[in-house]
């Protein structure tokens, strides 16, 4: 077994786990624990800014693979420990490396069964690293399905309300998608005899595959569009979010959703071309049920979290609209809307990771999320207050925030291709700004209410990653190409796959 | 040649025209950054460095607006700067300077400057001194940014930060609710609006394909122009839909009836805010817009009419709204919605040039009004309301001069600034042929006597007759300064005001005479400046649209300050009519509790949910339960007992055995 690569990427995965092992095995005190995992959640965001600092956009492709091969030594079953960072999963490391630092932080109130929690917390950010830098597809899978577990504990013991119910909706949908993913992997791999995922796309064109491509196509975006989640599958969502812990919801919107985007993008559009361009009008019209529908449930949503929550429905939904714009128009595909898709997980990621961190933070002051009891706390917690409305205004795509540069993406990209699925979807827009500025109305803004007169604005130590995630909404807002760029290099090579897959000449006159 | 402009002038260079954003810009971060959160107990900085950063942005405008001057008006060419580029999508940011930029500058810079002074005075004591002036300073550089994009996207980001700040002004005093309502339903509408101009702008790029064969860029400002003048870029319906996508965004920021119910609430804010709001920003922006983007509208009659019939239907229905308000701000706020129209409708009969003319006027003697109204409600304690008011004119001099002024400035009379640009609007109107250009005409001129007649029923109800006690007997201000007898406001308030009247005044003939005026050529403005020539001064109208007004200003002054006609006796016989109209025609009634309440919110959202709850979630539901009682029925069989397992086991080997001795 021969290990190739410098290890910077085996580390970024799996240093969170060593620290879960460590403190499971050595730490007793409740306070030593916090200051490891803090520890060992910033030193995984730095690693995540070394990987996202060390990839070289100007030579592109592929780079820091970590590979063994043969780790699991069958003859006729080639697993391998593969693992990889393109323009794509790049800016989701960062993503990751930076929730995770907020997730770890944001938990530092938490009073139960302490060891516990932060063990499973770091492994969750094990099996999300996992997921983003795998390259063989066994890999991938045993990534995926590791996430469900720490998630499933983290929610039914400290969560709150039907945390139990929630925990197992969240966990019974997940598994549903990712069994027929399963299937749908080990057909492709009957069909082509390997789980290397670069090596796939091109093996896929090349073989005849044991099932029509588009079941297969099925079968797998199925798990992503659970997890992204794509109506009418987005039950769990809500739920879950709502009885999950604050850093649980941080993590959960900020990377996990993402990793259906990515599948998505990764492998439904970069290995089935063909199947993606067929597919892409029904990718637009539920982006745009996502993007209403969700948007219009929200505005009812009388919790703060379970708010947040719909309203990443709704935001995904632009993720869908965006890859829509695959099928081209006239025989060209344009980078743009996949680009912009990619953006949107990236932005979505910072911008509800800082929206769940400040309602976490309001519940902690306050110990109530309905927003009916809620009004005046900007007198009480100004600093929240500014993070609140950045973060919401973020939400509603204002120029200037990051929210704006992925929204703009994916309209520009899309409008030309679906023009009237993209017009009906930009409306969204408005409907964002209803529901996020009557929030800040109900809860925010007024007069201040006799029973919140004692509570106290966010702690030095909270307006740490309030800073950091404020920052890099900002930054990306107004500088997006340093990001971007990354995203554009990481699509083009499945832009030109499509175009030469010869997809279009079918679609289009 | 513009022989005004001394020899030694050198032309403004992009640095400097940068620095015309980059100040305000410059002190929003100071104060938002340094001075609020660190030296919060020295906020009187903040109001200075805003002063001293704008006052340094109007000098370098003063200058643009000489150098585009010197090149008879000409724009001068800065090629634009990559930005961000992703695919065919490539975003440039620079600067248009022409003559349109250029004023444009000139109006907001120097009526910002003249609002944050006022301001200074206004606002003192306030807890949120610094924050003030952090937002103003990034309204007044967000508005600059809109005026000098050269690229469409550069243009809506401001355009949005225009709309964010306009929002977190209103929302000032975020603690009363009914600011946070109106900061809420200003930002809501004008989205409504931005969705269009959203849909225009993606509409106009996936046009690129016939843009690049010309080489040129759709999201440039410029290339657009070139677009139009080639004739064959874009087809006349494309470019009608893209500029009616546009003049949405301009109807919502430039509240246009029907999306005109934000701009009355606005002013929840201070009231200087309001005065930069209805002047400068947020207001002029669509109307800019529809300038901006004049070719595209030319380029399509259908878009262009629509322009002229909301204009002119704005223009009197806004003012209809104004007679009978007693909010003086309302009245105002009204006054700002009627004079848009004016400058719409202006655009609407294809004379850009003629509405930016009155939207110069306008910004000065609105401002002054609103400060004026300011001025007065500080005397008075704090109501705005003017049943409360009343014989102010003796202890308020200075005030009622200048507010004096500026209504007669608003209602046209010969010869302030108001007349020249209004009677311009008349006369393109009046000379265009077709029926749209001339019923709106008719409709503009008789909003001349309704403006007159609101405005005096303004002056007289406020600065003649008896005081009636101000604050004090206003049952619907709850807090106000202890009770005190009015009083003039200090002169960091009517400094600013006095420069504005002597603006009211003279504005319109000395930029735009209509005969050479020493080295001034007629017309300058209009024609050498704005390079539009078909507006001509037209004795017969002004004198038509003078005798209109002065017929207002009689009305006014009989029924508030002879009393030969009874107020009360006009209100009851028109009743139904008061009564709509004071209600303001129930569109927050249509807009709020119909639209958005009962059929968005309780109908379309409330079905959702319960969809979504029920039907979709309830689906899950019956799935698992019927995966649960297969599991349970199957679990039956498992009993526990080997004698029925053998049973079960022997009967099953049995009907194995039976049918393969069937088959054989």
């Amino acid at each position: 077994m021969e290990f190739e690569g410098n290890g910077l990427l085996t580390l970024v995965v799996f240093l969170p786990l060593a620290g879960a092992l460590g403190i499971a095995l050595f730490i007793k005190r409740d306070k030593q624990v916090r200051y490891i995992a803090g520890a060992v959640a910033l030193a995984e965001l730095i690693l995540s800014v070394m990987v996202f600092t060390t990839y070289d956009l100007s030579k592109g492709g592929l780079q820091l693979v970590d590979r063994t091969s043969q780790w699991i030594p069958i003859e006729s079953f080639k697993v391998e420990y593969y693992l990889g960072v393109d323009g794509l999963s790049t800016p989701l490391v960062l993503l990751t490396g930076l929730l995770g630092f907020a997730a770890v932080y944001a938990s530092w109130s938490i009073k139960t069964r302490v060891r516990e929690y932060f063990v499973w917390l770091l492994v969750l950010q094990t099996a999300v690293m996992g997921v983003f830098t795998s390259l063989d597809f066994i890999l991938f899978f045993l990534m995926w399905e590791l996430e469900m577990i720490p998630m499933f504990f983290l929610i039914s013991i400290w969560g709150s309300g039907r945390r139990e119910y929630s925990a197992m909706k969240f966990l019974i949908f997940t598994f549903l998608g990712s069994a027929f993913m399963l299937v749908g992997i080990l057909a492709l791999f009957y069909s082509t005899g390997t789980f290397d995922m670069i090596l796939l796309p091109d093996a896929i064109a090349q073989t005849e595959l044991i099932a029509p491509a588009g079941i297969i196509f099925g079968l797998i975006f199925t798990a992503f569009a659970v997890k992204l989640p794509v109506w009418p599958v987005h039950t769990w969502l809500p739920d879950a979010h709502t009885d999950a812990p604050t850093a649980v919801s941080i993590m959960l919107a900020g990377v996990l959703l993402k990793m259906g985007g990515y599948g998505m993008i990764r492998v439904s559009a970069g290995m089935f071309p063909e199947v993606i361009v067929d597919a892409a009008i029904v990718l637009a019209a539920l982006g745009v049920v996502n993007v209403i529908y969700g948007a219009i449930i929200t505005i009812r949503q009388t919790d703060l979290k379970r708010l947040v929550a719909y309203s990443s429905i709704s935001h995904m939904g632009y993720v869908l609209i965006g890859i829509s714009s695959v099928a081209g128009v006239g025989g060209l595909v344009s980078p743009t809307g996949l680009t912009g898709a990619a953006m949107q997980m990236f932005t979505h990621g910072t911008i509800t990771g800082l929206m769940f961190l400040v309602v976490g933070l309001t519940y902690e002051k306050v110990h109530t999320r309905s927003i009916p009891e809620l009004g005046g706390l900007s007198a009480r917690m100004p600093v929240i207050a500014v993070a609140f409305l950045i973060a919401g205004l973020a939400s509603l795509g204002l120029p200037g925030t990051s929210g704006f540069v992925s929204e703009i993406l994916i309209f520009l990209g899309a409008f030309p291709v679906y023009g009237w699925f993209t017009g009906v979807a930009v409306f969204g827009v408005v409907l964002t700004a209803g529901y996020i500025l009557w929030m800040a109305q109900r809860t925010m803004f007024g007069p201040t209410i006799d029973r919140f007169s004692n509570v106290r604005d966010a702690s030095r130590m909270e307006m740490v990653p309030l800073a950091v995630l404020i920052g890099s909404i900002i930054l990306v807002g107004i500088y997006p190409s340093f990001v971007s760029d990354m995203f554009r290099d990481g699509v083009a090579g499945i832009v030109a796959d499509i175009q030469r897959s010869g997809a279009l000449a079918m679609v289009l006159p | 040649m513009t022989d005004f402009i001394p020899n030694f002038w050198q032309q403004i260079e992009e640095p400097q025209a940068w620095l015309i954003f980059l100040f305000p810009l410059g002190a929003f971060l100071v104060n938002s950054l340094i001075i609020r959160p660190f030296f919060n107990q020295y906020s009187k900085l903040s109001g200075w460095i805003t002063v001293v950063s704008l006052t340094a942005s109007f000098v370098l405008s003063v200058y643009a607006v000489g150098s585009v001057a010197a090149n008879d008006g000409r724009s001068i060419g800065w090629a634009s700067h990559e930005w961000v580029e992703v695919a065919n999508f490539k975003m440039t940011v620079g600067i248009m300077m022409n003559s349109l930029t250029a004023l444009m500058l000139l109006v907001v810079t120097g009526v910002s400057l003249l609002v944050q002074i006022y301001s200074m005075g206004y606002m003192k004591g306030d807890s949120g001194y610094s924050r003030y002036f952090a937002y103003m300073s990034l309204f007044t550089a967000s508005m600059v940014g809109l005026v000098m994009s050269s690229n469409i996207v550069q243009l809506f980001v401001f355009w949005e930060l225009v709309g964010l700040c306009s929002f977190l002004l209103i929302g000032f005093w975020f603690h009363k609710p009914s600011a946070a309502a109106a900061a809420k339903k200003a930002f809501l509408v004008t989205r409504v609006g931005d969705f269009g101009f959203l849909l225009g702008i993606l509409y106009l790029f996936s046009q690129g394909d016939s843009f690049t064969a010309n080489n040129l860029n759709p999201l440039e400002i410029r290339d657009i122009e070139k677009a139009i003048g080639l004739g064959t870029v874009i087809s006349s319906s494309v470019a009608g839909w893209i500029a009616l996508g546009f003049f949405l965004g301009a109807m919502g920021k430039s509240g246009q009836f029907p999306l005109h119910t934000w701009l009355p609430d606005a002013m929840e804010g201070p009231t200087p805010v309001s005065s930069l709001i209805h002047a400068a920003t947020m207001v002029a922006a669509g109307v800019f817009l529809v300038a901006r983007f004049f070719p595209l509208f030319e380029a399509s009659p259908v878009a262009l009419d629509t322009v002229a019939i909301i204009g002119g239907v704005t223009v009197v229905f806004a003012a209809s709204m104004g007679l009978v308000m007693n909010d003086i701000k309302r009245v105002l706020a009204y006054s700002t919605v009627s004079q848009l129209g004016y400058m719409m409708l202006a655009i609407g009969v294809g004379a850009p040039g003629v509405a930016i003319f009155h939207l110069f006027t306008h910004a000065f003697f609105k401002c002054l009004l609103f400060q004026g109204a300011g001025s007065v409600s500080h005397a008075v304690g704090g109501t705005f309301d003017m049943r409360y008011m009343g014989g102010l004119r003796r202890v308020m001099p200075w005030t009622y001069a200048t507010f004096l002024i500026g209504s007669l400035s608003l209602a046209g009379i010969f010869p302030l600034a108001g007349f020249w640009s209004k009677d311009e609007i008349l006369a393109s109107a009046q000379g265009q042929a077709g029926f749209i250009p001339q019923a709106v005409f008719g409709l503009a001129l008789i909003a001349v006597t309704m403006t007159a007649f609101y405005m005096f029923r303004v002056l007289f109800m406020t600065f003649e007759g008896d005081y009636k006690g101000g604050a004090d007997a206003d049952p619907d201000v709850e807090s106000h300064a202890p009770s005190n007898t009015p009083h003039e406001s200090a002169w960091s308030m009517l400094g600013p005001m006095v420069i504005l009247a002597l603006l009211a005044i003279f504005a319109g003939f000395v930029a735009n005479p209509i005969v050479n005026l020493g080295a001034i050529p007629e017309h300058w403005l209009v024609h050498d400046f704005l390079h539009e020539s078909a507006a001509k001064f037209n004795l017969g109208i002004a004198a038509i649209s003078t005798f209109a007004a002065i017929l207002g200003i009689l009305l006014a002054y009989l029924m508030y300050v002879s009393k030969t006609i009874s107020a009360q006796t006009v209100v009851s016989s028109v009743r139904p009519i008061h009564t709509v109209l004071s209600r303001k025609y129930y569109f927050d009634e249509l807009y709020e509790d119909l639209l958005t309440t009962r059929v968005f919110y309780r109908g379309l959202a409330g079905a959702l949910d319960w969809f979504d709850r029920c039907v979709v979630d309830g689906l899950v539901r019956v799935i698992d339960n019927f995966g649960r009682n297969i599991g349970r029925l199957i679990g039956q069989a498992q009993t526990g007992q080997v004698q029925s397992y053998g049973a079960v086991l022997s009967g099953g080997v049995l009907v194995i055995l039976g049918v393969l001795l069937f088959l054989k």
